[in-house]
């Protein structure tokens, strides 16, 4: 018993070294780096690092500028998960359909997105917000809506950025639901045909059972990469207009990157790791709960 | 390698924590030492051209081999800095003057007193001469009464105008206060109409609001940089002629990712004024279309009351303190100090020269656009030398932005603006008040 123990934890044990030395280490030195005032004049000079205790902490949850990324942040996991997942699930929908033709074309053209430097992307969107010659406002204004500023007015700011990143990303998940569509059943669908079933019976009864527990794989895969919104607003918008850009991950890395507060950054770092964190537990709590019924 | 060379009043503990931020990875790019080659760090273009300068230097000097490491600008001061973090800094370096304060106070430059004065024997005659430079770029350089770089090219604002639009508004000159500036926008306003503006002043840069209160003539920050001084009454006056441009419609109330090409707009008409650098010089000859080249014009940028001062700007070539190489370092200096090689410099980048004899050059001289950095550059002043400025800046862009938004009211605004530079320089303060009662112990 004792050998076989042994080989257990020789097996495992590259994968725990390797997890300690990339994981734990730095993990539990950021958490120690978060209760200091860690920063330029201590990266000059060792004494001139405090322990700050919870300072960090209290010094966040003071600034308005944290609970305004915090909030923008939430506007942006709120409208762009939705719509995101909405997206994907609907064209992968229609890709699986067998009266789509030239699949493979469509499958690579809304596939492109994704493979496409964002860089390259955003220099493109900027001109398709323009206020006066953007696409997006010339097509508003053939229904008669006059012109918005997407990416100077505060409140439409962030909204632009989420058309921006659904149009990005939809296409990733597009492709993980379209091979679990693709792993339904064919006979299922044929007994429910055969039993009187319609097309919107067809879907809600055994697609989307069918595809629940992937749906909730990428429920939690894309939640987690929105609650990290960085790259967009960094190339598009630097955060502002009037910080309505600034997310928690782009706080963190102006505090810690660009300021060298890395002490405040890390505290950054662990309340978005806590609130992810919790968020995903709530998420598989009420799908298991969902499960159950 | 750079990991076994620590020093012992270095405890390793910091290269853990600089590995805890993942920062440490940076720091081992600059594991690469080159064997007995000088190592020179320079930025964007400047680090392109410089294979060109370093011809005829190695001619002269064939017993010093120089490599020279590009960095994109925007990588660069982190590099600087995990180069420090990992004992990794090259020999000299291009650096930002702004830069300066925030190495000075790491400690990782070499003052450079003494080498300038001659008095340090080996350097073999230096041709850098202080009364040449342009003054406000030279104090630049000047940290706490010591020099810690020699400015190697300079970077100012001033206005860039349409001379067409300003013809057609009635005026034949460039302003030179800000009462004939307000009232020359006034007039362009009149010509072009509602839906264009007279200047532009983006929502996202602090350097125009800087410029201008570089004019009032009063320290940006007080008590030897402890604490804001922007409820002084100098900073009161630019915000307030700063904030009416908006509110009389004169600016746009945009940011320049909105304008998405300022190059386009200029050339529609939507703004007349922009207050911008000496590149732009290049990128108005290259973008604007040919019927417009000669509607533009450069003018030393106006102030309260007759010719205003500006930002002194601009890259220093620096020495760090841990280069063994020193007197070869410094020889790379000299040379590209000389007026003449500067004036190469200038051919090859379009980089303006920070001392007055390399300007006596004939191509320079017949440059219309840029003469009036000339006259600018005997009007130049540093930005407070703090390692905290610039983010004390960008603060005061968010504070002006929010009031252009309606978040905050103008009356609110300097004591908001002190409120937050006061924040930000808080451990300085415990830094400074620390020495000093160190030193009244000693």
């Amino acid at each position: 018993m004792k050998k076989r123990q042994l080989a257990g934890w020789m097996f495992a044990g590259p994968a725990l070294i390797a997890i300690a030395v990339f994981f734990v280490v730095p993990v539990a030195a950021a958490l120690l780096m978060s209760l200091t005032d860690f920063d330029i004049y201590a990266l000059a000079d060792l004494r001139n690092l405090r322990f700050v205790g919870l300072d960090n902490y209290t010094a966040l949850l003071a600034n308005a500028l944290f609970w305004q990324a915090l909030w923008n942040t939430v506007i942006f996991v709120v409208l762009g998960v939705p719509l995101s997942i909405a997206a994907s699930l609907g064209t992968a929908l229609l890709l699986h359909s067998k009266f789509t033709r030239w699949q493979g074309f469509f499958r690579t053209a809304l596939f492109a997105p994704v493979v496409t430097t964002l860089v390259a992307v955003a220099v493109v969107w900027r001109y398709l917000f323009h206020t006066r010659y953007g696409l997006l406002n010339h097509a508003l204004g053939a229904f008669g809506v006059s012109p918005i500023d997407w990416l100077g007015d505060p409140a439409w700011a962030m909204p632009a950025i989420v058309v921006l990143s659904v149009w990005k990303n939809f296409g990733y998940n597009m492709v993980i639901l379209l091979a679990a569509l693709q792993a339904i059943p064919e006979d299922l669908y044929e007994a429910a045909r055969l039993d009187g079933a319609r097309r919107w019976a067809l879907l809600r009864h055994i697609t989307l059972p069918g595809l629940a527990p992937m749906l909730l794989v990428v429920g939690i895969l894309t939640m987690a990469g929105h609650f990290q919104l960085f790259a967009e607003p960094y190339v598009m918008t630097q955060g502002g207009p009037a910080q309505r850009t600034v997310t928690v991950l782009y706080l963190m890395y102006e505090e810690g990157f660009k300021w060298w507060s890395l002490g405040s950054a890390s505290a950054v770092a662990f309340i978005l790791f806590v609130i992810m964190f919790a968020i995903t537990l709530l998420q598989l709590h009420v799908s298991r709960r969902a499960g159950t019924t | 390698m750079a990991a076994e060379s620590a020093r012992p009043d270095m405890p390793w503990t910091r290269r853990a924590w600089l590995g805890a931020a993942g920062a440490a990875t940076l720091g081992a790019a600059g594991c690469a030492r080159a064997d007995g080659r000088l190592r020179f760090w320079a930025m964007g273009r400047e680090g392109e051209v410089l294979a060109e300068l370093l011809r005829d230097f190695e001619r002269e000097r064939p017993d010093i081999r120089v490599q020279v490491e590009q960095l994109p600008w925007s990588a660069a001061h982190e590099k600087l800095l995990t180069a420090f973090a990992g004992d990794a800094t090259p020999d000299l370096a291009q650096m930002g003057n702004t830069w300066l304060p925030e190495m000075v106070a790491l400690g990782a430059l070499e003052p450079l007193d003494a080498l300038v004065s001659g008095a340090d024997g080996g350097s073999g005659g230096t041709s850098i001469d202080a009364q040449d430079y342009f003054g406000g770029i030279w104090d630049t350089n000047l940290i706490d009464g010591r020099l810690y770089g020699v400015p190697w090219y300079v970077d100012t604002r001033l206005l860039f105008y349409r001379r067409d639009l300003l013809t057609r508004a009635g005026f034949e000159a460039p302003p030179q206060d800000w009462p004939q500036w307000l009232q020359m926008m006034q007039g362009i306003k009149r010509v072009v109409g509602p839906d264009k503006f007279a200047v532009l002043l983006p929502l996202n840069e602090y350097d125009p609001l800087v410029a201008l209160s570089l004019q009032q003539g009063e320290p940006l920050l007080r008590d030897g940089g402890r604490y804001g001084n922007f409820r002084g009454a100098g900073f009161r006056r630019t915000l307030d002629f700063y904030l009416s441009l908006y509110q009389q419609r004169l600016a746009p109330p945009a940011s320049s990712n909105e304008i998405a090409n300022v190059w386009n707009e200029f050339a529609r008409g939507y703004f007349s004024f922009y207050i911008t650098g000496p590149w732009n010089i290049g990128e108005f000859r290259r973008r604007l279309p040919a019927e417009l080249q000669g509607a533009w014009a450069t003018a030393p940028l106006p102030g309260p009351a007759g010719p205003g001062a500006s930002i002194a700007g601009g890259s220093s070539l620096a020495l760090f303190a841990k280069s063994r190489r020193k007197q070869d370092a410094w020889a790379l200096v000299s040379y590209l100090s000389r007026p003449a090689v500067q004036q190469r410099f200038r051919e090859l980048t379009g980089n303006l020269p920070p001392r007055r004899a390399a300007w006596e050059d004939a191509a320079l001289k017949a440059d219309v656009h840029s003469q009036a950095f000339r006259d600018q550059l005997e009007r130049v002043r540093a930005v407070p030398k703090v390692p905290e400025w610039e983010r004390i800046a960008t603060e005061l862009r968010v504070v002006l932005e929010q009031v252009i938004h309606g978040k905050l009211r103008a009356a609110e605004t300097p004591s908001e603006m002190d409120r937050r530079a006061d924040l930000i320089l808080a451990k300085r303060r415990w830094m400074l008040d620390r020495t000093s009662t160190r030193r009244a112990a000693a």
